[in-house]
């Protein structure tokens, strides 16, 4: 099910804020946040954004393939460290 | 015989399932670009005339992307959730199912055969 198209693409409003400001100022700065729902909107592209991953930020670079992905699809919540005993 | 698409030599079936031999054409799909030809969807195809043929033929070049061309096509969106390294693209990675099924048991179709782990203990009665 998908959004509606009425509403247009959900992003943190803050987050929207900072990176507008940054691209005003023309300045490049990590932007940390924990809105990972938040979709990835073309003013974001060139931009490093650090994501939370629920322990730590995940720096992100944004290129243009990304755009209408959501955050967090960048920030992996698990880790998978090999099963014991499968050597490689 | 009936050359559609190239390669693809669908005949004596009825043209509603013929078609569905074409990579990228289905069922429904098949049933819409007959009723746009205007041909019966249970005429075989060997009793198709030469107009018939190449109507259907002009109808899936402009309108359908299928065999090579979309094969390549589903590569290169694959491709590219691999390289933006999204969640998505891990798991084309990893080998795993990718929209979010269980994988505890079973996934064997992304996980391939079993792999039997030496030392694994079977439960305890």
């Amino acid at each position: 099910m998908s959004r509606s198209l009425k509403k247009g693409p959900y992003i943190h409003y803050k987050l929207e804020k900072r990176v507008l400001e940054l691209n005003q100022s023309n300045k490049k700065k990590v932007i940390k946040t924990w809105s990972r729902s938040s979709m990835i909107a073309p003013e974001f592209v060139g931009h490093t954004i650090a994501v939370h991953n629920g322990n730590k930020f995940i720096p992100v670079y944004i290129t243009e393939n990304m755009v209408g992905h959501k955050l967090g699809e960048f920030a992996p919540t698990r880790i998978f460290r090999s099963h014991a005993g499968s050597k490689k | 015989m009936a050359r559609i698409a190239g390669i693809d030599i669908p005949k004596n079936k009825r043209g509603e399932i013929a078609l569905t031999y074409i990579f990228g054409i289905s069922r429904s799909t098949a049933k819409k670009i007959l009723n746009e030809a205007n041909v019966d969807i249970h005429k075989k195809v060997q009793d198709w005339s030469d107009d018939e043929q190449n109507l259907i033929r002009n109808i899936i070049g402009e309108k359908y992307t299928i065999e090579g061309a979309l094969r390549s096509e589903i590569q290169l969106n694959i491709k590219r959730l691999r390289d933006i390294g999204c969640y998505r693209g891990i798991r084309h990675r990893l080998g795993l199912p990718v929209r979010g099924q269980s994988t505890k048991n079973n996934a064997r179709t992304r996980k391939g055969r079993k792999k039997t782990v030496a030392g694994k203990k079977k439960a305890p009665r």
